[in-house]
C-alpha cells in the first residue's frame, strides 16, 4: 500500500496533516491490523490532549487498541461520521476515516513516509 | 520455534490471508474483512482450514468400552456413522480438553480435539486405554480439515460430492468421494449454522479447498479465518476451551453437565469428583450477558452487581456481527445467573449496565 508523502506518521501508526487545525487518522497499516473498526472513542472537543499518551480507542472485533496522541495540543473537531460508522477507517483510513482535529501547541519528532515505511516493514 | 503450516497455508497466502499464530500453528486470521466472513457464514457459506485441529483414532475390540472408561460420556453406546461432543476430564473433575468423538466402525473412533491439546489428550487416553484391547494414535499428521459452513453449505457439498446429503443427519458422519479424493464428511461445526466438516488425506485438501470454493463462489461463499470463527461461535453460545472451560473448571460449571453419564459399567476417570459437583449447590455459572452502547466486554473484565461489588468475570465477548450489540459469556455468582438479571461490567474503567440473558445469543 501507498503511503501518502504529505502526512507526517508517529511510531504508534497514527498519521497527522500538520497545518493551523491538524488532521489526525491512523495508518492502513494499523487499521489492517486491527481488522474490522467497530467502535471508536475519542478525545471529546476542547480536550487537551498530550504526545505520546493515550487519548481514546479504537475497538476491533477482536481487540481494543489505545489512541495515542501524536502531538501536544487541544481538540477542536472530532469525525462524527467515523464514529456513527466505524468501518470506514478501515476503507479509507488516509481519507475520510479521519479521526479528529486538532490545534497543535507542542510536537515531538514525527516521522517522513519513507521513514514510516521503513518501520513497518521493518516490524 | 516456527510455527508450523497447514496443506493449505499457500492456498491462503494466494487468497491474501492475515495469519495469526494459534496453538503453534499459522493460521488465517482473515482473508479481507472478518465482519464480511461472519455474515457470509450467517447467510450463504464461508469455507474454513481447521487442519490445526489434532485427530487420534482409537481402535479395538475393546476401544468403546475404553473410551467409556476414559471419557465423560459413554462413546460404546454411539451409533456407527455417529459423532457426540465429549470432554476429557481429569481425576479432579476439570476439563482436559472438549473433543468431538465420531464412531466409524464398530471397533474404530476418531478423536478431535483442540490444536493446543491434542499431545495431553493423546498422552492421557494412552494411559487410561492401557489394560484394554485398544489401541490409541495421534494420527492428526494424516489428516487435513476443511469446514463448509452456512445455509447453503448442503447445497454447496452435495454439489462439490455431486451425491444428495439429505440422508447426513446433524452429527452424522460417512465416508464420501468429493475432487476425486477419499474423504470423510460430517455434517458438524462450530459456528451455529447447518454445515460439514471434511477430513481429508494432506495432499488431497487444496484441490478439494479449490473444488468447494468454486462450487460455493455462486452461492455467496467466502473463504473464512480465526477471526469470524470466533464471534460465529460465541454467537451461538458454544464455549471455546482455555476461556469458558479449563481444567479449573467442570462440565456441570460451564452448564455442560448433560455431556456427563453417570453409571457406566466400570466407571471412568473423573466420576466421584464429578458426582460431587453434581449434588453441590454450584457457586459460580457460566451465563451470557449483554451490554448497552458498543464496546465489548473482553476476557478478565470484573462482573459487579450493582451495588459495585465484584460477583464474576468475564470469558469471551464482542460486538455481535449478527445482533449488532455486544454479547459475552461469564462466570457469575449462583445467585445472578437467572436471566433478566441486572449486573455491570467493568469496561476499563467504566461501568457498562449488563443483563444476564440465555444462550445461544443467536438461533438459526
Amino acid at each position: 500500500m501507498s503511503l501518502p508523502a504529505d502526512l507526517r506518521y508517529t511510531s504508534d501508526h497514527e498519521w497527522i496533516a500538520t497545518d493551523e487545525v491538524s488532521t489526525v487518522g491512523i495508518t492502513a497499516h494499523a487499521a489492517d491490523a486491527l481488522g474490522d473498526v467497530v467502535f471508536l472513542s475519542l478525545p471529546a472537543v476542547g480536550s487537551t490532549i498530550v504526545g505520546g499518551r493515550p487519548c481514546g480507542e479504537i475497538e476491533s472485533t477482536k481487540s481494543v487498541s489505545d489512541l495515542i496522541a501524536p502531538a501536544d495540543g487541544e481538540v477542536v473537531e472530532i469525525n462524527e461520521a467515523a464514529v456513527a460508522a466505524p468501518e470506514v477507517v478501515n476503507r479509507d483510513p488516509f481519507g475520510q476515516g479521519w479521526l479528529f482535529r486538532m490545534r497543535i501547541t507542542g510536537v515531538g519528532d514525527l516521522l517522513d513516509a519513507t521513514a514510516y515505511a521503513a518501520l513497518i516493514e521493518g516490524a | 520455534m516456527a510455527s508450523r503450516k497447514t496443506p493449505l497455508h499457500a492456498v491462503h497466502g494466494g487468497l491474501g490471508a492475515r495469519f495469526t499464530d494459534f496453538a503453534g500453528w499459522s493460521m488465517p486470521l482473515r482473508y479481507t474483512s472478518e465482519l464480511a466472513e461472519h455474515h457470509a457464514v450467517r447467510k450463504a457459506a464461508g469455507v474454513f482450514d481447521l487442519s490445526h485441529m489434532g485427530e487420534i483414532e482409537v481402535s479395538g475390540p475393546e476401544a468403546g468400552r475404553a473410551l467409556d472408561h476414559a471419557l465423560a460420556n459413554e462413546p460404546s453406546k454411539f451409533g456407527v456413522g455417529r459423532a457426540r461432543y465429549s470432554m476429557l476430564v481429569h481425576e479432579s473433575g476439570g476439563v482436559l480438553d472438549d473433543l468431538v468423538v465420531y464412531r466409524l466402525a464398530e471397533t474404530e473412533y476418531l478423536i478431535v480435539a483442540n490444536a493446543g491439546g491434542v499431545q495431553v489428550v493423546g498422552s492421557v487416553l494412552r494411559d487410561r486405554v492401557d489394560g484394554y484391547a485398544a489401541t490409541v494414535r495421534d494420527a492428526s499428521g494424516d489428516w487435513a480439515l476443511i469446514a463448509v459452513q452456512g445455509p447453503a453449505s448442503a447445497a454447496i457439498v452435495g454439489d462439490a460430492a455431486d451425491t444428495d446429503l439429505t440422508f447426513l443427519k446433524y452429527y452424522g458422519i460417512t465416508p464420501a468421494r468429493l475432487a476425486d479424493q477419499d474423504v470423510l464428511l460430517a455434517r458438524t461445526g462450530y459456528t451455529g449454522e447447518d454445515g460439514f466438516e471434511i477430513y481429508c488425506r494432506p495432499a488431497a485438501a487444496p484441490g478439494i479447498w479449490q473444488a468447494v470454493s468454486a462450487v460455493g463462489a455462486p452461492y455467496g461463499l467466502l473463504p473464512c479465518g480465526l477471526a469470524c470463527r470466533d464471534t460465529l461461535r460465541l454467537e451461538a453460545g458454544m464455549p471455546l476451551y482455555g476461556q469458558e472451560i479449563t481444567v479449573r473448571t467442570t462440565p456441570f460449571d460451564a452448564g455442560l453437565g448433560r455431556v456427563v453419564v453417570f453409571g457406566k459399567r466400570g466407571g471412568f476417570v473423573g466420576e466421584d469428583a464429578l458426582a460431587a459437583r453434581r449434588d453441590a449447590a454450584p457457586t459460580r455459572v457460566l451465563v451470557g450477558l449483554t451490554t448497552a452502547g458498543r464496546r465489548a466486554p473482553r476476557p478478565g473484565y470484573a462482573v459487579l452487581d450493582p451495588g459495585g461489588e465484584s460477583v464474576g468475570e468475564v470469558t469471551s465477548g464482542a460486538l455481535s456481527p449478527t445482533l449488532g450489540h455486544p454479547i459475552a459469556m461469564a462466570y457469575v455468582a449462583a445467585d445472578c445467573q437467572e436471566p433478566g438479571t441486572k449486573v455491570l461490567v467493568d469496561i476499563r474503567g467504566s461501568r457498562v449496565d449488563a443483563t444476564v440473558v440465555q444462550v445461544p445469543f443467536y438461533h438459526r
